[in-house]
């Protein structure tokens, strides 16, 4: 676990511990989150530590305010939630409050003896995100981490809506997804992104999430008054004006719910597309197994809706690649679609805060990410074999999260099915993503197995453990993931179940898979910037593929078909890629996305079938790896995916189908043509 | 831990620093978090808080030693000493610390020395018992980690 007062690494092995394949999915999401805890009283440290450990947290413990802030700084993606004393010799906890909402957005959480009406508002209007009196109790630890996801929530809620305003000149792509406010909102990412890495975090996120700005958070409750309003009004006659006076809650405004109107249709659209193969939308955990094929045409169907949706895919090309990756989707790779998509929804959320600003950054690297996926990589058997574990774990997860409704959580695990099917071996990378180097390579779209992995790990925020082969990150997240790919996804085993998680966990080191494949690719500079800066976003949370699916699985979220969804989305990133939608596609895309990936790729698409999904994935992982490095000279440096990047026949494939050139180095692969990916 | 006389010992000796107000739910929370990892954690928390607040008394001993009073100072760090005694359950500590601090905040500063003098004695009077708590515990062996009352 964490070492006391010196230092906020996140040991896997303790997380790790945590995350065991097979645990209940409800159990997982919170084990794991990175605590630091503040409090000039050993004591009470000690104590507290304690607690946290048994919570299954990952606890760092440091009993000076300056010290505390200092880490914080250091390592800015690698904690979740902060809880501090009030009263500190060196510093006021309200000031170190303040600080850490300034500088890293976390939640914090205040302590004191104190339990004084005065003081408990004091925390309130400093931001505090909750107060606990002591001595404290273990119960009141146990829910911290709900102060996380809500966190996450914000952020992504915030930057869905502020991504449409900022940037505008970044989003060239925007005119192109004019009809889709989450394209638009892509386009932020991106350009968020790209700002990410010139500008502090911080300060992104004080553009578009201030902390004081009102946010509005799609909750369960408040998803479930829209869709009664809409199926009241009749989903062809829902007009956010409409719908707004029916739902009659006070502070929405008429965009808010526009835009959220908007990645509901999309998440209908995909599941009318999915229906045919499966359509448990709510159990999309159990029902990807059975169909397991099924899910995969869904994903791929659904992702390319979405992508379609959001303006990436042309409606077209959706349809195209749908039908190429039914006809695909030999594999039976259990993709766990609903699991990816209810992780997505998650997902969202977690990139979202994270990343704030950052997201749009990290929207481009999960795009590229998912290319990855797509593009066969020659992942070893073991690769595959580390995935399928850490997709395991990230299956759990996303379990975990769909049914905390905690989203951030599943969003991870949306990654991670995505990057299983894909990557036969980038799968794999997601656990590998401590591999990151395996990760495919000349995918140079570690995002995919990254990207699962990526979302994983709300705890992912390991991007820089990454570089260890060892892939501390990941395999937090992953298996985070990996739970609920395993678990959630009654998925037969298949490869893409594992490949599922290990994409996931791909996905969430999708810090720590960039940075993995940075190491790789040393000598790809400005590859390695890109994949600084996407690092640094996982670092925040895995949830960088979250971004991508901020749209969609947010309408995820609320149905079981999140899964797909996420899928969907993770499809729209990896198209965005450049990569062939399947790629893209979450887990149950990501079979069929794999497959087609593989088979765009020249793999052999026989690979996709469920047990050999992983080793595929591996392989397509490394490939991918590969890519990247091959491509990456020729990315520019803020791209992480250069727009060449990725699988050369998919990528022209499908940038010639659609025609759509990006704009900007950044994945603005909008208008990727899914034609091609069906080879 | 029936079995065992001198667990049932160390039950009856551990129950009876709750009845008497010694200690408090607090203590439980503490128990619950010793496990195989962490056989004795409670007494190295223990441990740990005496040897931390015993900074802390001789603090307050020395504010009160200055006259006037600093109130502000006394009571900061009463707040300080109370947070941590709270947090084993030292029941009675605190008690005292909480009286000390409604002297500070009226200004009582012979209230103040009285209860400091007070909890001084609680705190005393605990760390003995707790001590032999311990040495019992440790004599009737690992299984004796007593029952919590319920």
């Amino acid at each position: 676990m964490n070492s006391s007062s010196g230092k906020g690494s996140m040991s896997t092995a303790s997380s790790s511990a945590a995350w065991k394949a097979g645990d209940a999915v409800p159990e997982q999401f919170p084990a794991g989150l990175r605590v630091l805890v503040v409090d000039d009283d050993q004591t009470c440290l000690m104590i507290l530590e304690k607690m946290l450990r048994t919570c299954l947290y990952e606890v760092t413990k440091c009993n000076r305010a300056e010290i505390a802030l200092s880490m914080l700084r250091e390592n800015k993606n690698g904690f979740d939630i902060v809880i501090s004393d009030v009263h500190m010799p060196d510093m006021d906890g309200f000031k170190l409050l303040e600080h850490i909402g300034l500088e890293m957005d976390l939640p914090v959480i205040m302590m004191s003896a104190d339990d004084g009406k005065h003081v408990v508002m004091k925390g309130v209007t400093h931001g505090a995100c909750d107060y606990l009196i002591k001595p404290v109790r273990m119960e009141a630890l146990k829910n911290i981490w709900q102060h996380v996801v809500r966190k996450w929530k914000d952020e992504w809620k915030d930057f869905e809506q502020s991504g449409s305003v900022e940037e505008g000149d970044r989003q060239q792509k925007q005119s192109e997804d004019a009809d889709y406010s989450s394209s638009a909102n892509e386009g932020n990412w991106k350009s968020s992104k790209k700002r990410k890495d010139d500008e502090d975090e911080a300060e992104e996120r004080d553009d578009t999430s201030t902390l004081k700005k009102p946010r509005v958070v799609w909750s369960v409750e408040l998803h479930q008054q829209f869709v009664a309003a809409v199926n009241q009004l009749g989903i062809d006659k829902a007009v956010p004006k409409k719908i707004l006076e029916l739902m009659n809650v006070p502070g929405l405004t008429r965009e808010n719910v526009a835009s959220h109107l908007q990645k509901y249709r999309l998440y209908l659209k995909r599941l009318s597309g999915v229906s045919q193969h499966q359509s448990n939308p709510n159990n999309s955990f159990i029902s990807p197994e059975e169909a397991a094929f099924g899910p995969l045409s869904s994903l791929n169907g659904l992702d390319l809706q979405t992508l379609a949706a959001t303006g990436q895919l042309p409606a077209q090309s959706l349809a195209t690649l749908q039908a190429a990756g039914l006809g695909r989707s030999t594999a039976k790779s259990s993709i766990p679609m609903p699991l990816v998509d209810q992780r997505n929804i998650f997902s969202f959320e977690n990139p979202k805060l994270r990343f704030g600003e950052g997201q749009q950054q990290h929207m481009n690297n999960n795009k590229q990410i998912n290319l990855f996926h797509g593009i066969p990589t020659t992942m070893e058997p073991k690769q595959l074999a580390s995935l399928h574990h850490t997709a395991q774990s990230i299956g759990n997860i996303n379990m975990q999260v769909t049914s905390h409704g905690a989203q951030s959580f599943q969003n991870n695990s949306l990654l991670m099915p995505m990057a299983q099917p894909q990557s036969r071996g980038q799968v794999l990378n997601n656990s590998t993503v401590g591999h990151a180097p395996t990760l495919p390579s000349s995918m140079g779209q570690p995002i995919l197995s990254n990207g699962v992995a990526v979302n994983v790990s709300p705890r992912n925020g390991i991007p820089e453990n990454i570089r260890a082969p060892g892939y501390n990150p990941v395999s937090q997240t992953s298996s985070i993931l990996n739970f609920p790919m395993n678990t959630a996804s009654e998925l037969p085993g298949n490869s893409f179940t594992l490949g599922s998680t290990p994409g996931i966990s791909g996905l969430t080191s999708k810090g720590a898979f960039q940075e993995d494949v940075n190491s790789e690719m040393k000598g790809l500079g400005e590859f390695l910037s890109s994949y600084d800066t996407f690092n640094d976003l996982n670092q925040h949370k895995p949830q960088n593929w979250e971004i991508q699916y901020v749209g969609m699985t947010y309408d995820a979220s609320q149905h079981s078909n999140s899964l797909q969804d996420n899928l969907d989305l993770m499809q729209s990133v990896l198209v965005q890629q450049g990569f062939s939608s399947g790629q893209v596609n979450g887990q149950n895309r990501s079979a069929a996305v794999v497959r087609k990936a593989m088979f765009s790729a020249g793999d052999s698409t026989e690979h996709v079938n469920a047990q050999n999904v992983n080793q595929h994935l591996n392989s397509l992982v490394e490939n991918t790896i590969r890519v990247k490095s091959e491509r990456v000279a020729d990315a520019s440096a803020a791209n992480l995916f250069p727009n060449h990047f990725g699988q050369e026949d998919l990528m022209s494939a499908l940038l010639k189908q659609e025609g759509i050139l990006p704009a900007e180095n950044e994945f603005d692969f909008d208008g990727y043509s899914m034609d091609d990916i069906q080879e | 831990m029936e079995r065992n006389p001198m667990g049932r010992q160390l039950a009856i000796m551990r129950q009876s620093l709750f009845d008497q107000g010694y200690l408090d739910e607090q203590f439980i929370q503490l128990e619950e978090l010793q496990d195989d990892a962490n056989p004795n954690f409670v007494e190295e928390v223990v441990t740990l808080y005496y040897r931390d607040s015993a900074r802390l008394i001789l603090n307050i001993e020395q504010a009160l030693e200055r006259k006037p009073f600093d109130f502000n100072k006394l009571d900061d760090y009463m707040h300080q000493f109370k947070g941590s005694s709270s947090s084993i359950g030292a029941k009675k500590v605190k008690a005292e610390s909480t009286l000390f601090r409604e002297y500070c905040k009226s200004g009582n500063g012979e209230g103040c020395t009285r209860t400091f003098q007070q909890l001084k004695k609680e705190y005393a009077t605990l760390r003995k018992k707790l001590e032999a708590y311990f040495q019992m515990a440790r004599q009737a062996g690992p299984m004796e980690t007593a029952c919590r009352p319920k």
